[in-house]
């Protein structure tokens, strides 16, 4: 006992450490801050160290080569005792350090932390997210597959979009002219040195910046901020009613921490390690890339959006939402901290949660993609084919055939790239029906070169076929006159 | 000792220090962003002669579009099979050719030929392309991007680049057929 503390005395001496660490646990916070709200900035902090150990781990084993990554991905995932664990845990502790980040922003932003003297501390953090999702798309591209290797070419076309700049970026990016091993090797520098060695930096700036203007109060309605008295009236609030930081706030911090590393372990044991898919070899051109869970949003809002839009979005929104992320502080810097007082900022974080919410459900079915093998693996259903002649069910196999299945659905399978046509002959007369497949129009291709008249008089007698019983079909109003009067 | 105007020979010192030490800096940048920036300034232009074959012509059945794939002119060992490039051939009628690029021309996905409707799919974001690579539907642009070609011995060669994207002012310089074709 007495040789530790000789031991502790010694390298005191040396290193006088202890009062600055003494001071810094037992800094007073205020007693409402030590809430289940201010949980999420050290759960953030304790996944990003999960994320350097499991990394670590992983960096063991796996082959930042364009040839060997798959190979050694299958060799963690397999052959490895644990291996498939560790991958694991880093995939789902990415995943939940991204959703811990944005929720701790989302607190931030709603309990008014950000507002004076706290701004420089809500810039760094703004950084630290752009850093984090710098870490999930760099870590998804070092999965090497082929996800990550399409996923890289979507990253390419849209860099290449910038003017003037764009084919350089896009050859620094890729490391040369096309995506191969220069490219893996770089992203797996920034993966692992550039963006890791940054977070680290700025994630001790964040907290030290924590440390020396004070855990944000809880917000009162009515409790202004104000430049000129703000710091003074802190000092007093926790003078008056403020707690130790180290007994008296950290528990909450301690027990959230743990049950997010517990979450993220029962995560991995259950779903088990994210991939790799396919190998990462282009000629194999029978895929769909599809971005890890975080990118879906996006996926989405650039198959939605008009071609003409899509570039001019995807270059100055990113500025523009940055611009505001980092201007906020600035701009309401002062006054109301409560969310109850705030309807403005409660709506913004609504709308864009519902936004994200609804971009992401909608990449999850992907309509805008044409189902590839529905024209051979989607029967069309039964009761399209009963009591049909020869000439609609012929029909019935040209639909197959010539692959409108894959953007049209009937009887809800097939692609939804184009309209559901269970109804269509209520909708288009004959003449129409024609029309439109031979000159396509409405975002549908013109197939009057590859469907002989034959196929296309079968096509059309089948889908008008296509209406409920309840419904007569369309018909052009002058030929029925027609038909009439020659009666 | 302090000098008249204030500056003592200490201080002087220190300020020689920071200029020497951001001289030597700036000689050591040179070269450092010079490597960063090496992919970006390597020659664009594939130099005369890199003509790659594809194969003999009579692979490619008259009519019809088939992929074939190249080793990238670029690739070293440990690129794997990543500098394997695939891409579609169509062959219009005796020497006449279209070759396309494997890479949609929204954002890079691989297209993937349908003989029956005659049209190239993009399994990412449903942009079509008839026959002839013009764009058909979807958010694509422009039609699809082609190589250069030329037939020698019976060989189809073709002269590859580097992957092509949307923003690439080289891609808008091959020869391009936008549009639709004439209604039958």
């Amino acid at each position: 006992m007495r040789l530790i503390e000789e031991l502790g005395a010694w390298f005191e001496a040396r290193l006088q450490l202890a009062t600055p660490i003494r001071e810094t646990m037992e800094h007073q916070v205020p007693r409402q801050s030590a809430s289940w709200a201010y949980v999420f900035g050290s759960a953030a902090l304790t996944v990003f160290g999960l994320q350097l150990v499991t990394g670590i781990l992983l960096a063991l084993l796996y082959v930042p080569s364009a040839g060997e990554a798959w190979n050694s991905l299958q060799i963690l995932n397999h052959q490895v005792a644990l291996g498939w664990f560790i991958r694991a845990l880093h995939g789902w502790g990415s995943n939940f350090m991204v959703a811990i980040v944005l929720i701790h922003m989302v607190q931030v932003f709603l309990l008014g932390a950000y507002k004076f003297p706290r701004e420089l501390t809500w810039c760094v953090g703004v950084l630290l997210l752009l850093l984090t999702l710098g870490m999930a798309f760099t870590g998804q591209v070092l999965r090497f597959d082929q996800d990550a290797y399409w996923g890289l070419g979507i990253g390419a076309s849209i860099s290449s979009r910038i003017p003037v700049l764009g084919p350089w970026i896009v050859s620094l990016l890729l490391g040369g002219p096309i995506i191969a091993g220069a490219t893996l090797s770089r992203f797996f520098a920034l993966h692992v040195f550039v963006i890791p060695g940054s977070l680290i930096a700025f994630v001790g700036l964040h907290l030290l910046l924590v440390l020396k203007l004070g855990i944000n109060e809880w917000p009162m309605p009515g409790r202004i901020v104000r430049r000129a008295t703000y710091v003074k009236e802190y000092h007093e609030l926790v003078k008056k009613d403020g707690v130790p930081f180290v007994p008296g706030a950290i528990a909450k911090d301690l027990f959230f921490s743990g049950f997010i590393l517990l979450a993220i372990a029962v995560c991995a044991v259950h779903f088990g390690p994210f991939g790799p898919s396919g190998q990462p070899d282009p000629t194999i051109i029978q895929t769909a890339p599809r971005p890890d869970y975080f990118f879906l949003w996006l996926y989405a809002v650039l198959s939605l959006l008009p071609p003409s839009m899509e570039t001019p979005t995807l270059l100055v929104g990113p500025v523009i939402a940055l611009g505001l992320l980092l201007a906020l502080p600035f701009i309401s810097g002062e006054g109301e901290k409560s969310w109850k007082r705030r309807p403005i900022a409660v709506l913004t974080i609504l709308l864009v949660a519902v936004s994200l919410g609804t971009f992401t459900h909608l990449a999850g079915n992907a309509p805008w993609s044409p189902v590839m093998d529905a024209g051979s693996g989607e029967p069309i259903p039964e009761t399209y084919l009963k009591a049909r002649t020869a000439l609609e069910r012929q029909g019935a196999l040209v639909f197959q055939a010539k692959q409108c299945h894959n953007c049209h659905a009937l009887g809800g399978a097939g692609g939804e790239r184009g309209p559901e046509l269970d109804r269509v002959a209520v909708q288009l007369t004959q003449d129409q029906l024609i029309r439109q497949v031979i000159q396509g129009g409405g975002n549908m291709p013109a197939y009057g070169k590859n469907l002989s008249p034959s196929e296309t008089t079968a096509l059309v007698a089948f889908l008008q076929t296509l209406h409920p019983a309840r419904l007569i079909p369309a018909r052009d109003a002058s030929r029925a006159m027609e038909s009439e009067t020659g009666q | 000792m302090t000098a008249p105007d204030g500056l003592s020979r200490r201080r002087l010192l220190v300020k020689l220090g920071v200029v020497f030490n951001g001289a030597v800096g700036a000689i050591l940048a040179v070269p450092i962003v010079r490597y960063i920036l090496s992919p970006a300034i390597r020659v664009r232009r594939p130099v005369q002669g890199s003509w790659l074959s594809l194969g003999s012509v009579g692979q490619f059945p008259e009519g019809q579009t088939r992929l074939a794939t190249y080793r990238s002119p670029a690739a070293n060992p440990a690129d794997g099979e990543t500098a394997n490039i695939p891409c579609w051939v169509r062959r219009v009628a005796g020497e006449k050719f279209q070759v396309f690029a494997i890479n949609c021309a929204h954002l890079g996905c691989p297209v993937r030929w349908f003989p029956q409707s005659g049209l190239f799919m993009c399994p990412c974001h449903g942009g079509a392309y008839y026959s002839d690579g013009s764009r058909a539907s979807g958010p694509p642009e422009r039609g699809l991007f082609e190589y250069s070609y030329r037939v020698e011995q019976g060989n189809l060669l073709i002269q590859p680049d580097e992957m092509p994207t949307p923003g690439d002012p080289a891609a808008s310089l091959i020869n391009i057929s936008i549009g639709r074709p004439p209604c039958v």
